[in-house]
């Protein structure tokens, strides 16, 4: 069981995809105690194993619509992801999928907030875009800030604007 | 209405690997229009590979698909090091084969349990299905995880962090490192039993074509990582020969190339096309629960490929479980593999059909040119032509019904648009 767990997802050779890694690594680098961070291509039966029975868990991803750079959060203990703007690529079973799977089957953690990062360029090769690298910065300070905090043991409001 | 004329279009194809779109025009009856919409150009990581170290394909290209990384490396392997001159020793060869067998699970088990099988139940997805059938659910997800597990400790992390490479790979695992892998499987080999036979109660459309059958073909095993390229009318290549006999041509809807034999036409690759050929090789477990499952040596109606993919699940844990048993450990995990100025040719079965790879190799070791093949752009005229003969006799169908139908024939191949291309859309249009 792991108390607090940020996951960041996406292919690192897919452009603004690389966005959730982007925010795990920094993350990690925060060395923030009790906190475990875990890089992931998006593959659904790991992705749900890791997810039960942890306690708080974030997860950050690049998604696809809206302006590049705009960040999303959402609780997903309290809402399910149906306005999840679709994942950026092709993980096979997209994130939200994956995350409502877990639901289906009764295997959420307690606490599942979820990040979603616009990206613009999903290009093989490229590098994050800097709207995107700026964000991923962001959400990175916010995680790192929260779980600093303790915030995590609180159920948060349902949605907050970002 | 002078015309009844038609056209069904869903602009996201739910449950394929990537993202696509589907294109139907009907009139009066007649099938008049079926596309795939592919956007991306489809020869960008070929230019991406060119100036980079002969070492780096099998890592880079593992990367274009998360599903099938295995296939990608392996297909590299074999082309750079036909190119190189290199034998890989047995040893490396079965515990590459184990590696296969893992990614065979795992995707095998993702297509039918998460992607296909809702089709054949009714559900709009894995999550509406989870609801009603949670253990039925969760058992795929083991069972993919199976498959993962043989990823992890041999081709990833728990060893290197990509632990192949060209000659072989940076450490072989110990006899009692594979132990805890053997009793997993001993259980996933039980589970995609049942699997098969879960499958096997489905209905299926009343649907048959008489497709070219594409697969490679071993003498002593059923083939995976090496053989020849063979079909059921005559085709038996190397697989230097593949670029003579396999035309790719630009079609004016897509952006991806369509494949296709010399003269012959469309073809099929992947699960339909290996039981076919080789059916004889499965092991005695796998070819008792075909029979059982109702399968005869050829099944050529692609809704049951659900049905041959099970077996080759169960396969693939009977035979992951016999490479674990008479393991030994190479005396080398890798063999030298020098720089040459020369060209090679690699040809694998990705769980969706065979992948092949062509790279030129400079005397400084840089690739100079890279060409690949993944199978769904060699399946895709065939799932068009599919599309075509399925639809027509079943235009009294609503909208709704016959796109719902015509998704879950393209399933039937399990596409996996991510490496055809990059960008899919599905749509279907009776106008």
């Amino acid at each position: 069981m792991t108390d607090i767990l940020v996951i960041g997802v996406g292919n690192p050779l897919r452009g603004d995809d690389g966005a959730g890694l982007e925010v795990a690594r920094l993350v990690r680098a925060a060395n923030v105690p009790g906190v475990e961070v875990w890089e992931h291509g998006g593959e659904p039966a790991a992705l749900i194993d890791r997810l039960e029975g942890a306690g708080s868990v974030y997860l950050v991803d690049a998604v696809r619509g809206g302006r590049p750079g705009s960040i999303q959060r959402f609780d997903a203990t309290e809402e399910e992801l149906g306005q999840l703007p679709p994942s950026a690529t092709s993980h096979h079973v997209g994130l939200g999928e994956a995350i409502e799977l877990g639901r289906a089957l009764g295997r959420l953690p307690e606490r599942l907030v979820v990040f979603g990062i616009t990206g613009r360029d999903f290009t093989l090769g490229a590098g994050l875009t800097r709207a995107v690298a700026r964000s991923a910065r962001s959400v990175a300070s916010r995680i790192v800030a929260e779980v600093g905090r303790g915030d995590t043991q609180k159920p948060r409001p349902a949605r907050r604007p970002t | 209405m002078t015309h009844s004329s038609r056209a069904l279009s869903v602009a996201a194809l739910a449950r394929v690997e990537g993202e696509g779109a589907m294109f139907v025009r009907t009139r009066d009856g007649v099938v008049e229009e079926v596309r795939l919409d592919i956007y991306e150009p489809p020869r960008f990581f070929e230019a991406f590979l060119r100036g980079r170290r002969y070492t780096e394909p099998p890592d880079i290209t593992a990367r274009i698909c998360g599903i099938c990384p295995v296939a990608y490396q392996m297909s590299a392997c074999q082309a750079i090091e036909r190119a190189l001159g290199v034998e890989i020793p047995e040893p490396i060869q079965l515990l590459r084969r184990l590696l296969y067998c893992g990614e065979w699970i795992e995707s095998h088990a993702l297509h039918i349990y998460l992607l296909h099988a809702p089709d054949f139940l009714g559900y709009e997805s894995a999550i509406e299905m989870a609801k009603d059938h949670g253990p039925i659910v969760e058992r795929g997800l083991q069972l993919k995880k199976s498959g993962n597990e043989i990823l992890e400790l041999i081709g990833g992390r728990a060893i290197h962090p990509i632990n192949v490479k060209i000659g072989g790979f940076f450490r072989a695992p110990t006899r009692a490192e594979l132990r805890p892998l053997a009793e997993r499987l001993a259980w996933a080999r039980d589970a995609a039993l049942e699997t098969v036979r879960w499958v096997a109660g489905f209905e299926f459309p009343d649907f048959e074509q008489d497709y070219e059958f594409v697969a490679m073909r071993h003498p002593e095993e059923y083939a995976i990582a090496r053989g020849r390229i063979v079909s059921n009318r005559g085709l038996d290549i190397d697989v230097a020969e593949f670029e003579e006999h396999v035309v790719e041509t630009q079609v004016p809807h897509s952006t991806a190339l369509h494949a296709r034999l010399v003269e012959r036409g469309t073809y099929m690759a992947g699960p339909l096309a290996r039981y076919a050929l080789n059916g004889e090789q499965l092991s005695p477990l796998a070819r008792e629960a075909a029979a059982e499952a109702g399968l005869e040596a050829v099944c050529r109606n692609p809704f049951r490929s659900i049905v041959v993919r099970a077996v080759e699940t169960l396969y693939a844990c009977d035979e992951a479980l016999r490479l674990i048993e008479g393991y030994d450990e190479p005396d080398r995990p890798s063999v030298d593999a020098p720089p040459r100025a020369s060209v090679g040719h690699g040809c694998t079965e990705a769980p969706r059909g065979i992948l092949y790879h062509r790279y030129a190799i400079d005397e400084e070791g840089l690739i100079a040119e890279a060409r690949i093949t993944p199978p769904t752009s060699q399946n895709q005229a065939q799932i068009e032509d599919d599309l075509r003969r399925f639809v027509e006799p079943r235009l009294d169908l609503p909208d709704d019904e016959l796109t719902r139908r015509c998704e879950q024939a393209i399933r039937n191949y399990d596409p996996c648009i991510s490496c055809a291309t990059h960008f899919l859309d599905l749509k279907v249009v009776r106008a």
